[in-house]
């Protein structure tokens, strides 16, 4: 009944939250909810006895994805004002947009099937979940039957990244530089000198 | 009826158990700023609180009650709601990562299966909390406090991610009891001792200790992101502040200083019980932070940045490597 009564409460704001990212006025504040639906998303893998999964969507994704977010948000100059004006004109395009989305998603759906040995191995999980802990049968898959997979999806965000560095890599030679290495290399020996200056002269 | 029963009692003893930490806990945060100001007074020759009871004993109830009595202000500009929330998240996210200190065999509050993880996120959460604060104040001053702030927890915490991998490694397993009883015959600080280093310099960074102290940068930020709060408010990021200290002491302890077990397992050390032994270790890295903080200058910021992207994260992810390729060639793999 517990169980039952925290899967409603924590489905109910994933929701609510997940309208309010939408509809709030405040970019700051759409962020804020969208860090609390994924909250309350963890919340339901826990409830699933997912808890690899609950821990690396909060360390991933409130942890380090949304904070990204929340720094640009924050540091936009946006005039909300007029971010709204072209809300009625637009709107019949984003409704239109969506439909089809929706559409596309139930047709695909709707002709979805599982193979038989999957839809098999998911009612009875090899092994059982009583015996190994989460981490322990992740691990065991991705690096065996789906360690070409796994390289490769990190190959993708590895691309990403060197992408986002080289369109914003800049090298500008009017800007100084410490070079660490240098600095340390220097001795007191070559650079300071000791000078006596005599009484009435200059140095 | 009786089938809620169950549901009650249980509740009952999971709110005696979370009180039998809190309160403890308070009382050794407030104990630590006392400490703290007794020992960076002896460093500097100084007698440091001495007037308010038996040697300035009583002194942080003191100042608990000054700030109690003051007014909380609401600076005009400010996003009201973000702006007391805040101080609330970053509170509460220093009591509720206490949940898996495991204190002695068995004695943890909820012994889950990912135990490091739960750290892991319930620290990475804890920017917000000064990101939000920064932001609702509606003061530059503190604006440029989180954004510093912002972006030294997020550049330190990957490396954190590397030591506690390497840690992870030689124990087989993400639950913090069975980190300890692994740490039976030697603790990992004298195998893994780079990555002690590293993980302590990282904690410092993470909790906005000094020489890391630049969001506070008190000579040109004023007080950095908690600039414009005052009264309890105020008292609630000092507070978090302080537990989130103890916190990643006891993280410390646990991962690299053997937990609750004795430095050695033999007559008269193997008497004193685990607690004790836990909560020395715990004293002994909060000295460490205290040290510091009173004989380091504060770094340059793009030193701070330079030291942990381009040295602890090599380092780390170097030592990653190496502990796994030791691990395997010398077949101690754990099960």
């Amino acid at each position: 009944m517990i169980q039952a009564l925290a899967f409603y409460l924590f489905a109910a704001v994933t929701v609510a939250s997940g309208v309010m990212v939408i509809s709030s006025r405040n970019p700051v504040h759409s962020v804020l909810f969208l860090i609390l639906a994924f909250f309350n998303a963890a919340a339901l893998f826990v409830l699933l006895g997912a808890e690899f999964l609950a821990m690396i969507l909060i360390v991933v994704y409130v942890g380090a994805v949304a904070v990204l977010f929340l720094f640009v948000v924050m540091m936009l100059d946006i005039n909300f004002v007029e971010l709204r004006q072209g809300f009625a004109r637009y709107l019949p395009i984003g409704a239109a947009i969506g439909l089809v989305l929706l559409a596309e998603i139930f047709l695909a759906v709707g002709a979805w099937t599982v193979i038989p040995v999957t839809a098999d191995s998911s009612i009875t999980p090899i092994p059982p979940m009583n015996e190994v802990t989460n981490t322990h049968a992740l691990g065991a898959l991705i690096y065996t039957h789906y360690v070409y997979l796994f390289q490769t999806a990190g190959l993708i965000l590895l691309v990403a990244m060197i992408g986002a560095i080289v369109l914003t890599l800049r090298s500008r030679s009017d800007v100084k530089r410490q070079s660490v290495d240098e600095q340390n290399a220097r001795r007191p020996e070559d650079v300071v000198e000791v000078v006596k200056v005599g009484r009435g002269g200059g140095v | 009826m009786s089938a809620i029963d169950p549901y009650i009692l249980s509740g009952v003893i999971i709110v005696a158990q979370i009180l039998a930490i809190v309160v403890p806990l308070l009382v050794a945060v407030a104990y630590l700023t006392y400490a703290e100001r007794k020992v960076i007074g002896a460093i500097q020759l100084r007698k440091g609180p001495n007037v308010v009871g038996p040697f300035g004993l009583l002194q942080p109830f003191a100042d608990g009650i000054k700030l109690l009595a003051k007014e909380t202000i609401l600076p005009a500009g400010a996003n009201k709601l973000i702006f007391i929330l805040a101080p609330m998240l970053t509170f509460i996210l220093s009591l509720i990562a206490w949940a898996v200190i495991p204190f002695d065999d068995g004695m943890v509050l909820a012994d889950i299966n990912v135990g490091v993880l739960y750290l892991f996120a319930i620290s990475s959460l804890g920017v917000y909390g000064v990101i939000m604060a920064g932001w609702a104040s509606n003061s530059k001053y503190a604006f440029l406090g989180a954004l510093r702030s912002a972006a030294q927890m997020v550049s330190y915490e990957v490396s954190l991610g590397f030591v506690i991998i390497s840690v992870l490694l030689c124990v087989g397993s993400l639950n913090l009891s069975d980190i300890v009883m692994a740490q039976k015959t030697v603790w990992f600080a004298i195998p893994l001792f780079p990555m002690f280093v590293v993980f302590f310099i990282s904690v410092l960074a993470e909790t906005n200790r000094a020489p890391f102290d630049l969001p506070e940068g008190e000579s040109e930020l004023v007080a950095g992101y908690f600039v414009e709060y005052s009264s309890m408010s105020f008292a609630l990021f000092f507070l978090g502040e302080y537990a989130n200290m103890i916190l990643m002491s006891a993280i410390t302890a646990v991962l690299f200083l053997g937990g609750w077990l004795p430095p050695i397992d033999i007559a008269p050390l193997n008497w004193i019980p685990g607690p004790i032994w836990f909560f020395l270790k715990i004293a002994f890295v909060l000295f460490f932070f205290l040290w510091v903080r009173a004989t380091m200058p504060r770094y340059r910021y793009d030193q701070l940045m330079r030291l942990g992207w381009k040295v602890f994260l090599p380092l780390s992810l170097f030592w990653v490597v190496l502990t796994a390729g030791v691990l395997v060639t010398f077949g101690l793999v754990p099960a």
